[in-house]
């Protein structure tokens, strides 16, 4: 990849002026996983690549949806976002510093940068308070002085939607939608800028799901939240957020405005996606036949072609990158469904 | 940073415990119930031996000797004419004394040989390992027969040695806690927070080890006990006079035809004893420890 | 009360039902997590058991299979040609499980034994229940993994549970529930663990073969807009009791029942940008109103629904039968 290349990085061209928080070019991830059917005392190992050719610009004030099926390499790209990992390869850069860096300087990285677990309990200390975990977080970086401790946990207690009694109680006590309020409590106590979210509104009833779903607006719109968002759901993704980049084995096959991908995706998997939502009444439409080949044989070509329902042959020799389509739209794909002024992709 | 006030229904919160269908766990358990009292009783009577035993344990009553059980001692007299009752009060003082003192050796020293390996990781973890496991592959009473070796005969070398040889176990339950709490996410979380290594430890590991550590400390007093006995019983524990029940075990194996009450009285208060201490100790493992928990 | 064969069933009524549910009330301690549930379910058809968590719709498949333990079941299930599910001996309930009526399992990798490779369990299942000989057994299994979509279904018959993914795991879970040919499929969740394109294959699947074998089949799901594209007719469960039921299009298009309308509202359609929350979470059963269970979170309790529990009547006049449009509620839509 040349500095060129990088430059013509789409969604970067074309966005309001604002900021970027996050940029991630050409980010790659390969562990050493054991070589499958190695023999007993063999330390043969092969590179798994869990994200190859990253491209994702994260703007200040962006709500963005990170979405993918399992295998898709979310979970690796949340990790090399929050700093807990560097990437094996390219640039993944906070405020135009390299993240593993600004995390390794200093607490303003951490600071800015609060993240709710999709396992909410499992985040939450069991043998700590819900008030004791909402103070770890002011005390550590010394966000109020400890006579106005207490007043502020009660505060975002309340902005959260718990009763005021919450802080006496542990975790154990609580049920999941309200372990969850606390973890999102708990991630806005470092007064952060970017809130990154794993799943945040799984496995809850609807009912719940609502509830934080309007919660999680309602703050990003008063405090001005650049929200990082992963999920499955593309009904949560375009409640939630403005911005979509959808992931395939890892890499970001399709990014743009929710609205717009959603109403009209440019790649057969973001449509395929998009199909098997259910939708009131309509019939299931045929899915995509077979499922997600394994990283660690990836099929030549677009790695979508062993799936793809308009696969070409050209589809099966030429890997497609990401490559603007129009309108801050960008898709990895030779031949996208929606060709309006559709630029040439590029080609590795 | 201002917080908007909330528009979000609050919705209640579930009960904190269940009140209904709950019984105290005194009810629930009677048989913990008993070996509390029972445990209860023998803590009472060895803080206050000096007032509830009969006569001085270590007075010799040469026209008593060997007398069987009777009213004026209701437990007989040994050898030399000394009140077992008394002295089997009194050697309830020693036997908890060590029995607590070295579990409490043992457990800091398993804390903190267990924490450094299950945090240090590398040839640390492989080195300190290697040594608890070969600590382990002795019995604890051949370990403490070994350090009382080294250290010589008493009450305070017998709460070491036992202690000593009480490390190994803890270090092995402290480093399987260390490395279940270091991989949960709370962890984690507290990294992602910039938090010093340290005091994620302290704050965060620590107290999510202490607690199943002292479940440990109940319910591995009884061993102690019992390996004290045991050394005293071999003559190389505690010194004679002092009543220990091992001691006094020992004394009454030679006239056990015709005074079986010697052996048998302290035998018997070690037996009630260390019965006791483990039913105490399963049912606050049982109750407290959430992986345990039935129904939960 | 709430007991449907108080409205009269008309008897040309087209399919005579294949189960009918009357009263199935299941306590659990002091908590009734089931309470009169009565439903009907007719030869062909798909049914949709829908609700959150704690609705009790999963305790519904479970108590039919006879696989609930520590609780105790009141009221009578109607297998037509089988008798009362509920009250049969043990000994002819094992024998109706994969032969009559089967389930497929929410957790797929939780629910296949991993000591045994999926082969064996499918065999074992189609030996016990077919009365098969070894080599027919496994003639069998690879034409039903091949019917289910497995790829080389003889090379994956010594795989292990482990060794697939969860959507093949799913995938076995459906042959083998299918192994018995029974007529009465339940499936619990089958895919909330899925990914959504691995959900449509499934859906699909299990669609497809029941109806291919004229199997009827009750779905327990929590996806409202799910439970409208693959099933006929729709429950809607509230804390242990039915309130609303009947064609699915009725029910979530004509919905009578507030908490049907709450529960569709909370569905997130693509692009859809306006969502009220609900306020408050289900009383846990030691608060339950004596009334409506509803009735503490409905935007249109009336006085009378704290202390009076609603019947299930029909939505229209001209319906009668246990399979058409029914709710319980005082102050209706």
């Amino acid at each position: 990849m040349t500095m060129a290349q990088i430059q013509s990085a789409p969604t970067e061209t074309r966005h309001a002026p604002a900021p970027a928080v996050f940029e991630l070019i050409e980010v790659e991830q390969v562990f050493a996983v054991p070589k499958p059917g190695r023999g007993l005392l063999s330390r043969d190992t092969v590179g798994l690549r869990a994200l190859d050719g990253v491209r994702l610009t994260v703007r200040q004030g962006a709500s963005i949806a990170l979405v993918g099926e399992s295998g898709s390499g979310k979970s690796t790209l949340l990790r090399v976002l929050l700093g807990l990992d560097a990437p094996s390869g390219g640039r993944a850069l906070y405020r135009g510093k390299p993240i593993r860096e600004a995390r390794a300087h200093g607490t303003a990285f951490a600071r800015d940068v609060a993240m709710v677990y999709q396992d909410a309990r499992g985040s939450l200390d069991p043998r700590m308070t819900v008030g004791q975990l909402i103070a770890e977080p002011l005390r550590h970086f010394g966000i109020v002085p400890k006579s106005g401790e207490a007043a502020r946990v009660a505060e975002l207690i309340d902005r959260v939607g718990l009763p005021r009694d919450a802080a006496n109680r542990y975790p154990s006590g609580l049920s999941g939608g309200q372990v969850r309020r606390v973890a999102i409590a708990r991630a806005l106590a470092s007064e952060p800028s970017v809130l990154v979210a794993d799943e945040a509104v799984s496995g809850l009833d609807v009912s719940t799901q609502a509830q934080l779903l309007t919660l999680l607006q309602g703050l990003q719109r008063d405090m001005g939240l650049t929200l990082v968002f992963i999920t499955h759901d593309l009904g949560v993704a375009s409640y939630l957020c403005e911005e979509i980049a959808i992931m395939y084995l890892g890499r970001i096959v399709e990014t743009g405005p929710t609205d717009a991908v959603l109403e009209a995706p440019a790649h057969p998997y973001s449509a395929a996606l998009r199909a098997a939502a259910p939708q009131f009444f309509e019939p299931i439409p045929e899915p995509l036949p077979g499922e997600i080949p394994s990283p660690l044989d990836l099929p030549k070509g677009c790695r979508f072609s062993s799936r793809c329902p308009a696969a070409r042959d050209d589809c099966r020799l030429r890997d497609p990158q990401l490559g603007a389509l129009d309108a801050g739209r960008a898709v990895a794909c030779l031949h996208p469904l929606t060709s309006k002024g559709a630029q040439t992709p590029e080609i590795r | 940073m201002s917080l908007p006030s909330s528009d979000a229904a609050i919705p209640p919160l579930p009960r904190a415990k269940a009140p209904r269908g709950r019984r105290s766990m005194f009810l629930r358990r009677p048989f913990f119930t008993v070996a509390l009292i029972v445990a209860a009783a023998y803590v009472l009577a060895a803080t206050f031996a000096p007032h509830v035993a009969p006569f001085d344990p270590v007075k010799q009553d040469f026209m008593a000797m060997m007398q069987g059980p009777s009213l004026v001692h209701p437990l007989g007299t040994d050898s030399y004419g000394q009140d077992i009752l008394s002295r089997v009060i009194y050697g309830a003082r020693y036997a908890l004394i060590i029995g607590i003192f070295s579990v409490l050796i043992g457990a800091a020293g398993g804390l903190v040989i267990g924490l450094a390996a299950g945090l240090s990781g590398g040839w640390l973890e492989w080195a300190l390992m290697r040594l608890i496991d070969s600590i382990l592959a002795l019995p604890s009473l051949i370990l403490a027969v070994a350090f009382i070796a080294i250290l010589g005969q008493g009450v305070d070398k017998v709460v070491v040695a036992v202690g000593l040889s009480m490390i190994g176990p803890f270090a092995r339950t402290v480093r399987a806690d260390v490395m279940q709490v270091r991989v949960q996410l709370f962890i984690e979380a507290a990294q992602l927070m910039s938090i010093p290594y340290l005091r994620v430890v302290w704050r965060h590991v620590l107290p999510n080890v202490i607690f199943p550590l002292a479940v440990q400390v109940t319910i591995r007093v009884s061993e102690a006990i019992l390996v004290s006995s045991s050394l005293s019983f071999l003559g190389i524990g505690v010194t004679p006079p002092t009543p220990d029940w091992g001691l006094m075990i020992a004394e009454g194996r030679d006239f056990v035809s015709f005074a079986p009450w010697m052996s048998a009285m302290p035998g018997f208060a070690l037996a009630l004893l260390l019965i006791a201490l483990s039913i105490v100790g399963d049912g606050i493992r049982e109750e407290f420890d959430p992986k345990l928990r039935r129904g939960a | 009360m709430n007991d449907m064969t108080s409205h009269p069933v008309t008897t040309q009524d087209a399919a005579e039902p294949i189960l009918r549910l009357e009263g199935l009330t299941v306590h659990r301690g002091a908590a009734k997590i089931l309470d009169r549930v009565s439903l009907s379910l007719g030869r062909g058809e798909t049914l949709a058991l829908v609700g959150e968590s704690g609705a009790g719709k999963s305790t519904i498949a479970t108590a039919l299979m006879r696989l609930l333990d520590g609780a105790r079941v009141e009221g009578r299930a109607e297998l037509d040609g089988a008798g009362d599910l509920l009250a049969l001996p043990e000994r002819r309930m094992v024998r109706l499980r994969g032969s009559r009526l089967s389930m497929i399992f929410q957790d797929a990798g939780s629910a296949l034994n991993p000591s045994y490779t999926v082969g064996r369990q499918l065999t074992t299942t189609l030996r016990r229940t077919l009365g098969l000989s070894r080599a027919e057994a496994r003639a069998k299994a690879v034409e039903l993994f091949t019917s289910v979509g497995i790829n080389d279904p003889d090379g994956r018959m010594s795989a292990f549970p482990h060794q697939l993914s969860g959507g093949m795991q799913q995938r076995v879970m459906v042959a083998i529930a299918l192994a018995g040919n029974p007529d009465l499929l339940l499936a619990d969740e089958p895919t909330s663990a899925l990914d959504v394109t691995i959900q449509a294959q499934i859906v699909r699947l299990i669609l497809a073969q029941t109806r291919a074998r004229g199997a009827s089949c009750i779905f327990v799901l929590h996806d409202l807009a799910l439970a409208s594209q693959s099933c006929d007719r729709i429950v809607v469960l509230y804390a242990g009791q039915v309130v609303e039921s009947g064609p699915s299009r009725e029910v979530l298009e004509r919905s009578r029942h507030p908490y049907t309308r709450q529960l569709k509202s909370c569905v997130l359609e693509i692009g859809s940008k306006d969502l009220t929350a609900p306020e408050g979470t289900v009383p846990p059963h030691s608060e339950m109103p004596v009334g409506c269970r509803f009735a503490t979170r409905c935007p249109r309790a009336l006085p009378r629904c704290a202390g009076e529990a609603p019947p299930l009547v029909p939505a229209r006049d001209d319906a009668t039968g246990p399979l058409d449009h029914q709710f319980a509620c005082w102050n209706p839509e």
